[in-house]
């Protein structure tokens, strides 16, 4: 019962996702109800198609939701101005940034955007920050080098650094895993759940990495055509969550091992 | 960003090399004038007339016509995301050449009382700002429904076709003599501007470079793409608008006044990348205006041939200049920096 006194960060009720067009809505999902709390490193998974980008889309408004409420630290999503939004959740996107030349120390920096001057002094205060930033995601040696000359998975913990600097309750990452090999995936991931404890903040991110996500999220949400559960990991395991991820006819859960068998 | 002592160094070089030339500037001639009658005449312990009413104004034209595009290419290259923006590039300075031609060559099919009212400097100006305004703003309509770089540029080039097609339609029902003022504004010139239009010339420029310094903290959030920008509070639409107007002005009453100047805008950004590099804005502005202002002070003290009485035409020589610069630049560092 532990849970109920932590804080909720996100919360949506009965929340319907998905494309309105001239002529119909057409709906992803819908009768969505999540909790995250503070603290907590959440795994999005489902199948491709399913509408992970879309939920992320929704919560982060970039697109708006079809129905049903979004409540960020207790108030409604849509009376955040742009400012208030920037203040309160942090996004690392799938796409490349526009300026490969910006230095580490300055791309983190500009996570500070929220809240510098009209020209974008830094304060004393944003200093430290970015520092602290640069430190919590081991990035020291890498904060006078220039973006191109960074790997993929350099980069990304550069991008969760740059996430950490604008100092959001909630941050929400889409897929940071695609692209980086075996072990970078299990280290961006460890380094999430390490940032989620360390720093109280709610980290939300959507990944392909079943197993990996399995082994380290608090709680999971499980994406299927039919419905969106969410709950820790061991508790889906047993309610049967992931059987119905992913057609049957080549892959299988294997509940012993958390992970999923090529069928033979 | 970062220390912003770092680069106090290039700073001072830079401001010592613009007050060098823009002395020579003054200096070169058909007529070769000593620094010292320079000195005494911007004292004003000599009268000069060359200097006073043809020299001066002509380097202080060069200096916002180089600043200016330098600053307005690089607007364009951050807001665009791509570093063959410009506003030649993407065709301001075609509607630019549109409203012009259509202010010269279009009184004679106006015909007329209308067509002396028309010609005055100032219609120009204006037909000019408007035209480049009225392109930019449909490049930047078109470019929010197209989410391809390469597409903006390419319907930049379409504007270009476009002008080029009705300043020739306008061209066949004009007089030899509208042709001839038309194709002269073309040439591009910095020494036609007396002192008074050169005063309204600093006006608009210095509204252009005010939105220009207002929106550096947005051209910096703007490096990070549109989303990453939107998600760190940017309010998107408003910041373009802004760096809009004041590409705009910049481009538009450079144009207006000095002609349409080839390839400065483009090259300034770049060629000072190389020389400081750095992404940030608040480094870069006053970096382009300095490096644009130096530039072109060079390009029009050689287009002034010295000690000859012919002049050439300042658009070929920004041109023949510039483009072998960046080249240059780019084969020795082997990099575009962007």
């Amino acid at each position: 019962m532990e849970n109920n006194i932590e804080h909720t960060i996100l919360e949506t009720k009965s929340l319907s996702i998905g494309y309105t067009s001239k002529k119909a809505e057409t709906i992803i999902a819908s009768n969505i109800n999540l909790e995250l709390k503070e603290g907590q490193l959440i795994g999005l998974v489902g199948a491709n198609g399913i509408g992970k980008s879309t939920l992320l889309r929704t919560v982060t408004q970039v697109q708006p939701k079809l129905a049903g409420s979004l409540y960020l630290n207790n108030k409604p999503l849509e009376q955040y101005d742009n400012l208030e939004l920037a203040q309160a959740m942090s996004l690392v996107l799938t796409e490349q940034i526009a300026s490969k030349n910006l230095s580490v120390f300055e791309l983190v920096a500009l996570g500070r955007q929220p809240y510098t001057n009209w020209v974008g002094s830094l304060s004393e205060t944003d200093i430290s920050i970015i520092n602290k930033a640069i430190t919590q995601t081991n990035i020291e040696d890498l904060k006078h080098k220039r973006c191109f000359e960074l790997s993929d998975g350099q980069l990304q913990k550069v991008m969760i650094a740059r996430a950490l600097a604008q100092d959001t309750d909630l941050i929400i990452l889409d897929e940071p895993t695609s692209h980086l090999d075996m072990y970078h995936k299990a280290y961006i991931l460890k380094l999430l759940q390490k940032l989620a404890k360390e720093t109280g903040k709610t980290i939300l991110f959507s990944s392909h990495e079943i197993d990996l996500a399995i082994q380290l999220c608090d709680t999971m949400i499980v994406m299927t055509k039919t419905e969106v559960v969410s709950n820790s990991p061991a508790n889906l395991i047993k309610q049967g969550a992931f059987n119905n991820l992913f057609p049957s006819d080549l892959i299988v859960f294997d509940e012993v091992s958390g992970s999923f068998r090529v069928k033979k | 960003m970062q220390d912003t002592n770092t680069y106090k160094a290039p700073f001072i070089v830079l401001t010592l090399v613009l007050i060098l030339c823009f002395f020579a500037n003054i200096s070169l001639g058909s007529v070769s004038i000593p620094f010292k009658t320079i000195f005494e005449s911007l004292i004003g312990t000599t009268d000069n007339y060359i200097i006073q009413n043809y020299r001066l104004p002509k380097a202080f034209t060069a200096i916002l016509v180089g600043s200016g595009l330098g600053i307005s290419g690089l607007l364009m290259q951050t807001l665009f995301r791509n570093p063959l923006a410009g506003p030649f590039v993407l065709g301001i300075s075609s509607g630019a050449s549109l409203g012009v031609a259509l202010v010269i060559l279009g009184s004679g099919i106006f015909g007329g009382v209308f067509s002396t009212l028309l010609i005055s400097k100032w219609s120009i100006v204006i037909a000019a700002s408007l035209g480049s305004f009225l392109v930019l703003l449909a490049v930047l309509i078109v470019s929010s429904r197209v989410r391809d770089t390469m597409a903006i540029l390419i319907i930049g080039l379409m504007f270009g076709s476009i002008t080029a097609a009705i300043v020739s339609v306008l061209s066949y029902f004009s007089s030899a003599e509208q042709l001839q003022q038309y194709i002269f504004w073309g040439f591009g010139s910095l020494g036609n501007l007396s002192w008074s239009e050169l005063g309204i010339f600093f006006i608009i420029y210095s509204l252009g470079i005010l939105m220009s310094i207002v929106s550096i903290k947005g051209l910096n959030t703007l490096l990070l793409g549109e989303n990453y920008a939107k998600s760190l509070g940017l309010n998107i639409k408003q910041s373009r608008l802004i760096i809009i107007i004041a590409t705009s002005l910049l481009a538009g009453t450079i144009t207006a006044f000095a002609g349409p100047i080839a390839f400065i805008g483009l090259a300034i950004p770049h060629i000072t990348r190389q020389v400081i590099n750095t992404s940030n804005h608040k480094i870069l502005l006053p970096a382009v205006f300095l490096i644009g202002a130096i530039v072109m002070l060079i390009c029009d003290s050689i287009a002034q041939l010295p000690t000859s009485d012919y002049t050439l035409p300042i658009n070929a020589i920004t041109s023949l200049i510039g483009a072998p610069i960046v080249i240059w630049l780019l084969v020795r560092k082997r990099k575009m920096i962007f």
